[in-house]
């Protein structure tokens, strides 16, 4: 659904430095030319179903279906792909692409590190050299995915700009891009940033519902009646959603990061707070101040941490097809330890937030009624902030 | 003629560049007066921004600590405002596209023909994208200046045909901030430029020295520096003005 100058209705655009235009537009051309080539094609197919291990399982949850006794409740299983999350099949897409166009060095930003260990995999998988952007809290909170970052083969430089969180990150990578271009692709690890990232983004993850729509249709002969995944920039909602957007009956659900709540500051949920802006490359909503300062955001989940939200997601927000709501780090936490407890499943804190709004829907539906909940990653990650946050003194 | 093009009509130019409240709107004041004193042709206020993208970390820094210290666009507007009573030479601001956006276009755009700013940089708009901006420009005869880099190659011509008030040249790439040496080919980006329109052009990124601008001043018609009179004004704080003073006069010079 994007237009040639890579709108989403009112959203998205090329929001970038001169110094960046013909690298977005070079990029443009080379994506045009290899998305619909076999060999391109079936190169990515490989390395999806060989290396990354998909397609990813539609798991029935018994368990937590009878407990929350209403709609029954399929997990997607992107947890179970190589490097644990959903970010390895952006990743490996644009890998394959830009080692197509020749470059031989990637760049990434990171906030739970989850992208930035995926870019350092694909990277050390393709022989090309890697340098990640973190901010410097996201390392201290993630200290574990820094480490396998370097033990991969890359560089990752501390960002300690701003709030020193994901924005920052992604500020900095834009920043490198500029100054080194012709070796360089910026693998931007979410569907946001200048056009035709969000579009390129989307079409490398969509393979999650092009996967739900096949297996649901095998296990139950029929399409879910929601969608739910968790919203950052909105990469694995959007793949989530995407092959169900023409099915009005699939209720397309994202969960946004409240934090200690909307009516706080300390908040990430841009659809519920933020207002329409210019940032990263792309017009969309952003959580910022009155005279457009962009705002200090907040999220127990790194992942989530994020100013901002993919223009896509901004668009199918202002036509009503998708509808996002708010999940608090309180919230977020419970279905972590309630996932875990109920179906040995332990889920990224940002899949929590998918999994507490299901939490919430389910048990008012009909036992008829399917919902689907994309495990975005797997929680290894988050087992010793969750800790902390319940007032133990673990550390890595 | 806008008056932007005045500011190149005595010969070439030189076009400091000042961060608005760093580190507070009097000292702000202060520099400006010292810099128009002293020469400059044209003087560029940043309005800070909390994530400037095209920035090095001097120029950062400075939006940082004006942001701390309160610094708000309608305070840079009365600041301007009083400014205007002594200051005649062309200004403009430099600052991103959200800045504008988030106070509404039309009024942020008229606010500017108000208090005297003659144009318009936003690093964060392209070509493709100056439309968001570009009929309200016009509506209230603010030049928006158009910015061409070491990587535009084909848009060089494309660009420079629709500039208006003056062409940033970005000199290298990369962010702003200050450069030992500058190896981009601008003669032939100012060949295609020159070929192309008749409206001036400048050079800005990485100039910090008497040497580096008369260089490029005599490739271009005038040349910018942000990043070494922010650095200044950090050595300084609010005793900066007399030292930004000799600096533009000592660049001026360079550049005549």
């Amino acid at each position: 659904m994007t237009n040639v100058n890579g709108r989403f209705g009112i959203h998205g655009g090329q929001y970038i430095p001169e110094t960046l235009m013909n690298a977005v537009i070079e990029l443009e051309e080379a994506y045009n030319h290899y998305k619909d080539d076999p060999e391109f094609n079936r190169e990515l197919t490989e390395l999806f179903n060989e290396y990354a291990g998909r397609p990813s399982r539609l798991y029935y949850a018994a368990k937590m279906t009878k407990d929350l006794g209403g709609a029954k409740i399929y997990l997607k299983r992107e947890d179970l792909n190589h490097t644990g999350a959903h970010k390895i099949n952006n990743v490996l897409g644009q890998a394959l692409l830009a080692k197509k166009m020749g470059k031989t060095r990637l760049i990434a930003e990171t906030g739970a590190g989850q992208h930035g260990v995926a870019t350092a995999t694909a990277a050390a998988l393709m022989g090309m050299e890697c340098v990640v952007f973190m901010g410097e809290e996201d390392t201290i909170r993630q200290a574990l995915n820094v480490y396998r970052m370097r033990l991969l083969g890359a560089e990752v430089v501390p960002v300690k700009s701003g709030t020193a969180t994901l924005k920052d990150a992604v500020s900095e990578a834009m920043r490198e891009w500029t100054s080194r271009i012709d070796d360089t692709h910026y693998c931007l690890g979410s569907v946001m940033g200048p056009h035709p990232f969000p579009t390129i983004v989307r079409d490398f993850q969509a393979v999650i519902s092009r996967e739900i729509k096949e297996q649901l249709k095998e296990k139950e002969d029929r399409l879910p009646d929601a969608v739910i995944a968790c919203v950052g920039g909105g990469s694995n909602a959007i793949g989530s959603f995407y092959h169900f957007i023409g099915d009005e009956s699939v209720r397309l659900i994202g969960c946004e990061a409240a934090g200690r709540g909307i009516d706080t500051f300390e908040t990430a949920a841009t659809i519920n707070t933020g207002r329409l802006g210019i940032f990263h490359g792309m017009k969309s909503y952003f959580c910022q101040d009155e005279y457009g300062q962009i705002a200090p955001v907040y999220s127990i989940s790194a992942g989530l941490d994020y100013p901002g939200i993919g223009p896509e997601h901004a668009h199918l927000h202002d036509i009503g097809r998708a509808q996002y709501v708010a999940i608090t780090d309180d919230e977020a936490v419970n279905a972590f330890e309630y996932l875990a407890k109920t179906e040995g499943i332990i889920p990224a804190i940002e899949s929590a937030h998918a999994v507490a709004y299901a939490m919430k829907i389910a048990p008012e539906m009909n036992k008829d009624q399917i919902i689907v909940i994309t495990i975005s990653g797997r929680g290894d990650k988050d087992c010793a902030a969750i800790a902390r946050y319940r007032g133990e003194d673990i550390h890595e | 003629m806008s008056r932007i093009r005045e500011a190149f009509a005595g010969g070439k130019a030189f076009i400091p560049f000042i961060t608005c409240g760093d580190p507070n709107l009097d000292t702000t004041a202060a520099v400006v007066k010292a810099c128009a004193e002293n020469g400059a042709d044209l003087i560029e206020l940043g309005i800070p921004f909390s994530d400037s993208t095209a920035e090095g970390p001097v120029i950062q820094g400075a939006n940082l600590r004006a942001l701390k210290g309160g610094v708000t666009t309608d305070k840079i507007f009365d600041l301007v405002r009083n400014l205007r009573h002594e200051v005649t030479i062309p200004m403009v601001f430099m600052t991103y596209a959200n800045v504008v956006f988030s106070y509404g276009a039309e009024r942020f755009i008229s606010t500017c023909r108000e208090i005297g700013m003659d144009g318009l940089i936003l690093p964060d708009l392209p070509f493709e994208e100056k439309e968001e901006f570009l009929d309200t420009c016009h509506k209230y005869g603010v030049d928006l200046i158009s910015l061409i880099a070491p990587t535009s190659q084909n848009r060089i011509a494309m660009i420079a045909r629709e500039a208006e008030g003056f062409v940033y040249v970005v000199s290298s790439l990369g962010v702003t901030g200050t450069r030992s040496e500058i190896k981009t080919d601008l003669a032939s980006i100012v060949e295609v430029i020159r070929a192309n329109t008749d409206v001036p052009c400048a050079i800005g990124f990485g100039i910090s020295t008497p040497e580096q601008a008369r260089k490029m001043a005599g490739i271009a018609d005038g040349a910018i520096v942000g990043s070494a009179i922010i650095k200044i004004l950090e050595k300084y704080g609010k005793d900066a003005p007399g030292h930004v003073g000799e600096y533009v006069k000592s660049m001026k010079d360079a550049v005549r």
